[in-house]
């Protein structure tokens, strides 16, 4: 799948940005929040944004959404099966 | 008796319970109808059987010895002489029939597509989602066969009548399905046809949904009442449990006795139907049953159901102790976190005080008062805890005995801290916390300030009064739901609380242009707020001294205030001459002084009041609740000082202005009739994206529309600055220049869905018109004032307009109530953590930060992001565009 779109998925106006982080980077979210994998918000493998960003089940995706009321939001996501 | 261990629940499951399971959990068989005997004490395997629990106290309870109240209950049983249906399983019943082969039971699939449904089956399942798609898929298809492909059995069609009553279509004539045959069927089903069709056969055998046996609930939970003549009253349901014995016995007689089968399939139909009254009296299609006094019977699924069912009525919500209902009424000269509490009630109700070293010479003064003698105590609790109820005889004597430690009820008094509720409770600022004022009379006060928070009116509205029991809940009542906590609405981030109509007017007439009050004028309009001290004059008028009306207001704002805005009366000129609007529309504060500007809606009001707004956000909550007060007690004065009245008379226009208002109506008329014309003549050109017909009708509604909102002009520039309703309608303090305009000027079009009254007779609205009457009149135009009066046509249509209108507020009502229900039982448990997250009971993080930017709502300016504009004028004082 990765590498075979013409158009990346990310640049569509209505998809917001995704981002894998890395084992480093997830663990200081979890600390930040001072919460386990398991509390935060999921979103499945199957996704199609996450098969082109490549993200594996356990991981954690950063979204970056537009916001009506702070301009742009973090989010953080669990792939789930 | 049993001991309560307490246990964790693992799991729950669902299931139905099998004859077995109820003989089981049955302690005994009930096989009489009867209850007591002639000695008053219950009988022996009868519906009162003391092993099924006692409810009389001085009895212990068979089965676990426990008294009443103690003993939960336990259940018995009826063995039924016939097999009955459970209506709550008719529908399931009726799919299983007609998805099953009637000779051999298997369900009508073959093997593959049942390995293909209970493998989805099995995959929804795991996933937590619902089957009902594929069991209803399932059912349908199985229902297709019309010969069994596992015996080759014919398949006939099954009828459903009424709630419970299956039938057979034999060729041309019908065959009844008794419960009996009905239960040989469901019991030849296998295994893995039952897992097929969503069921588990370990929890929930077909069959078992049909009774054979039939638990007798505790006794407990149907308790008879003793009347005041000694007659002992029974439960419904223990009623109905009479009927179920007494037909189960006669139908068991007469089959013993070999009764025809008519006479058994009758007795056995009663018994159905008293099973199925049984557990729900409102099932339709069966005539519900009803007590000797004509009252329906509420039976189990009765208790459960509904508002004042178990879950919506006693568990969700419940009736309360320490709490008053009343009507209420206004009172302006209480403070706006004050509630007037009747006399009456305030010896009603009780604050319990813990008797100390510091407060006992106190507590003695009270208990002295006793509880006829308010502030006084009603009850004294012991430190054994027995209760001593204070009466006039023994308060002498209870005031000397009182000790350290115990407690005592005392009566409500001034300055406790009680919540305040009305109905219906949609957003926070529905209960606050209010300092009771204990006054004379039947009602409950309250300023009409805090009328915005509650929606309270005075047309017979009644609230609730809820007296905090413990010194966290005073506290905690005192920090966050205090009025003064809540004049901001998190809904808008703007005060909720503020001035209303005569606040307003009289605000408005005491600011605008330069009013000028004498020492004694202004000494009086200051006289209710806590100001102590008079500022210098603006002048002098033949040597006194004279005060302006801004200064009073100048007076009630906090030194060090600086504000700049435009008011609600401006009317925005194309270049504003900000201090010398021609209008008095600027309004500036510098240091704490209104340097021009009027004062009006926009100031003090709720919802829109940006004083109000400025000071609670600048000097804190408490210097914005005595803002409010001191603004309502002045506005208060002030239309008390200039006089302000409305009456019919002030809805006078002049000859003049009457004629202008007829011609204008006559030119808009002809204008209709023109277009009117241009239409039958084929040439009306249509709008964009409209037909003919409806740009005529869009044409003649804005050109009648353009005609009343100019008639209002007319009457508005007659009416003068000076009319009380010109008032109102410019200060916001009530009613609109529209309203003016239809009292004085021009009803104008009445509507229905947005369109003009096209409803009636065919081709005409009202048998006064000629069909295809086009014109305005018979259309629902009303050329007529309030005042002038409508003519019969006019007045109906009006009618008609005006009914639109109620039918959508309580449609709309109901509607947005059920919307707000489930919104709250979806986000009730939601909450934003100290973190800034906004998290769920179980921890699971809803947002990463509450409404994205992690702005409380109530403190933002007006939910817009303004903070910097605002900062910057204030230091300033001057508008930033
Ligand atoms: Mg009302
Ligand atoms: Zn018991
Ligand atoms: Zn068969
Ligand atoms: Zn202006």
């Amino acid at each position: 799948m990765k590498g075979s779109n013409k158009f990346s998925l990310l640049d569509h106006n209505l998809v917001p940005h995704h981002q894998l982080l890395s084992e480093n980077e997830a663990s200081q979210v979890l600390k930040k929040y001072n919460i386990n994998k398991e509390q935060l918000p999921k979103i499945k493998v199957k996704e199609p944004v996450i098969q082109e960003i490549g993200g594996q089940v356990s991981d954690i995706v950063k979204v970056i959404r537009t916001s009506q009321t702070a301009r742009e939001a973090e989010f953080y996501r669990l792939v789930i099966e | 008796m049993f001991k309560t261990v307490p246990k964790r629940i693992k799991e729950i499951r669902f299931g139905l319970i099998s004859p077995k399971e109820y003989r089981k959990m049955s302690v005994t068989r009930v096989i009489t109808a009867d209850t007591y005997d002639d000695d008053g004490f219950p009988i022996e395997m009868g519906l009162m059987d003391p092993r099924m629990g006692v409810i009389d106290p001085g009895l212990r309870c068979k089965t676990c010895a426990g008294r009443a109240g103690e003993c939960p209950g336990h259940f018995g049983h009826v063995e039924l002489i016939a097999p009955v249906i459970h209506v709550g399983f008719a529908k399931l019943i009726r799919k299983i029939l007609r998805g099953t082969c009637r000779e051999c039971s298997a369900l009508l699939l073959d093997s593959n597509h049942k390995k293909k449904y209970l493998e989805q089956i099995r995959t929804m399942r795991k996933m937590g989602q619902p089957i009902e798609d594929i069991t209803n898929e399932v059912f349908k298809e199985a229902r297709k066969p019309k010969i069994c492909m596992y015996c080759g059995a014919k398949q006939l069609d099954v009828k459903v009548e009424k709630p419970s009553t299956y039938v057979e279509k034999m060729g041309d004539h019908d065959h009844k399905l008794m419960p009996s045959d009905i239960r040989v069927r469901l019991e030849k089903i296998s295994n893995e046809d039952i897992e097929v069709i969503g069921m588990d056969p370990n929890n929930a055998r077909p069959e078992w949904v049909i009774l054979t046996v039939l638990p007798v609930p505790p006794v407990t939970m149907r308790p008879s009442i003793t009347l005041e003549s000694g007659q002992r009253s029974e439960d419904d349901l223990t009623h109905k449990l009479v009927d179920i014995i007494r037909i189960n016995q006669r139908f068991q007689e007469n089959r013993e006795a070999g009764a025809p089968q008519l006479i058994i399939e009758d007795l056995w139909e009663l018994l159905q139907y008293h099973v199925t009254t049984f557990m729900d009296n409102a099932v339709s299609g069966v005539p519900p049953a009803r007590h000797r006094s004509g009252r329906p019977l509420k039976t189990l699924s009765q208790r459960l159901k509904g508002k004042e069912g178990r879950f919506r009525g006693s568990l969700s919500g419940k009736r309360v102790n320490f709490s008053a209902r009343t009507v209420i009424s206004p009172d302006p000269n209480l403070s706006v976190s004050e509630v007037g509490v009747p006399l009456s009630i305030a010896m009603e109700m009780t604050i319990p005080v813990n008797v100390t070293t510091r407060n006992i010479e106190e507590v003695r003064e009270y208990i002295r008062r006793g509880p006829d003698n308010h502030p006084g105590a009603n009850y004294i609790e012991r430190s054994d805890r027995r209760r001593i109820k204070i009466t006039d005889i023994n308060r002498e004597e209870m005031a000397e005995t009182i000790e350290l430690g115990w407690k005592i009820d005392r009566q409500l008094k001034n300055g406790d801290i009680v919540l305040f509720n009305r109905q219906p409770s949609l957003h926070r600022m529905s209960i606050m916390a209010h300092n009771v004022k204990v006054l004379p009379h039947k009602t409950f006060r309250l300023n009409p300030a805090v009328c915005p928070p509650y929606n309270a009116d005075f047309d017979g509205d009644e609230m609730n009064m809820h007296v905090l029991q413990t010194e966290e809940a005073r506290a905690e009542a005192m920090m966050l739901i205090h009025v003064q906590e809540n004049i901001l609405s998190p809904r808008f981030g703007g005060p909720i609380i503020g001035g209303i109509h005569d606040h307003i007017s009289g605000m408005y007439l005491l600011t605008r242009g330069d009013s000028r009050l004498s020492k004694s004028e202004i000494l009086d309009m200051l006289s209710k707020t806590k100001i102590e001290e008079l500022s210098e004059p603006a002048g002098e008028v033949d040597g006194k001294p004279y005060w302006t009306g801004k200064q009073a207001v100048s007076h009630i704002l906090p030194s060090g205030l600086n504000m700049a805005y435009r008011a609600g009366i401006c009317e925005n000129c194309d270049t504003c001459k900000k201090e010398n609007c021609d209008l008095d529309a600027y309004v500036l504060v510098k240091d704490g002084q209104l340097l021009s500007g009027t004062i009006e809606e926009k100031a003090v009001g709720a919802f829109k009041g940006l004083i109000v707004d400025k000071i609670i956000k600048d000097y804190g909550s408490a210097r914005g609740l005595q803002f409010i007060n001191d603004a309502t007690m002045l506005g208060i004065k002030g239309v008390m000082h200039y006089g302000f009245s409305f009456g019919i008379s002030d809805e006078d226009i002049p000859n003049e202005a009457s004629i202008q208002i007829t011609e204008l109506l006559g030119e808009a008329e002809d204008k209709v009739m023109n277009l009117i014309l241009v239409y039958n003549e084929g040439n009306l050109e249509p709008l964009p994206g409209r037909t003919v017909d409806e740009t005529l009708e869009l044409k003649i509604m804005q050109e009648l529309g353009k005609a009343r909102d100019t008639t209002g002009n007319i009457a508005g520039k007659y009416l003068g600055l000076e009319n009380a309703a010109v008032v109102m309608a410019k200060s916001g303090a009530r009613g609109s220049m529209l309203n003016l305009t239809q009292m004085a000027g021009c009803v104008g079009q009445q509507a229905v869905r947005g369109e003009r009254i096209r409803r009636g007779y065919a081709g005409r609205t009202l048998s006064n018109f000629h069909t295809g009457d086009l014109g305005a009149a018979a259309h629902g135009f009303v050329k007529n004032s309030y005042k002038s009066g409508l003519s019969p046509t006019e007045y109906f249509f009006h009618a008609i307009g005006g009914r639109e209108g109620l039918v959508d507020t309580a449609v709309r009502t109901s509607q947005s109530g059920y919307l707000q229900r489930r919104l709250v039982n979806a986000l009730q448990d939601l909450e934003v953590q100290y973190d800034g997250t906004v998290k769920d009971t179980r921890g699971m993080v809803v947002q990463f930060k509450y409404g994205e930017d992690g702005i409380d709502p109530m403190k933002s300016e007006f939910s817009k992001p303004q903070a910097i504009q605002w900062i910057i004028e204030s230091v300033t004082s001057k508008e930033v565009k």
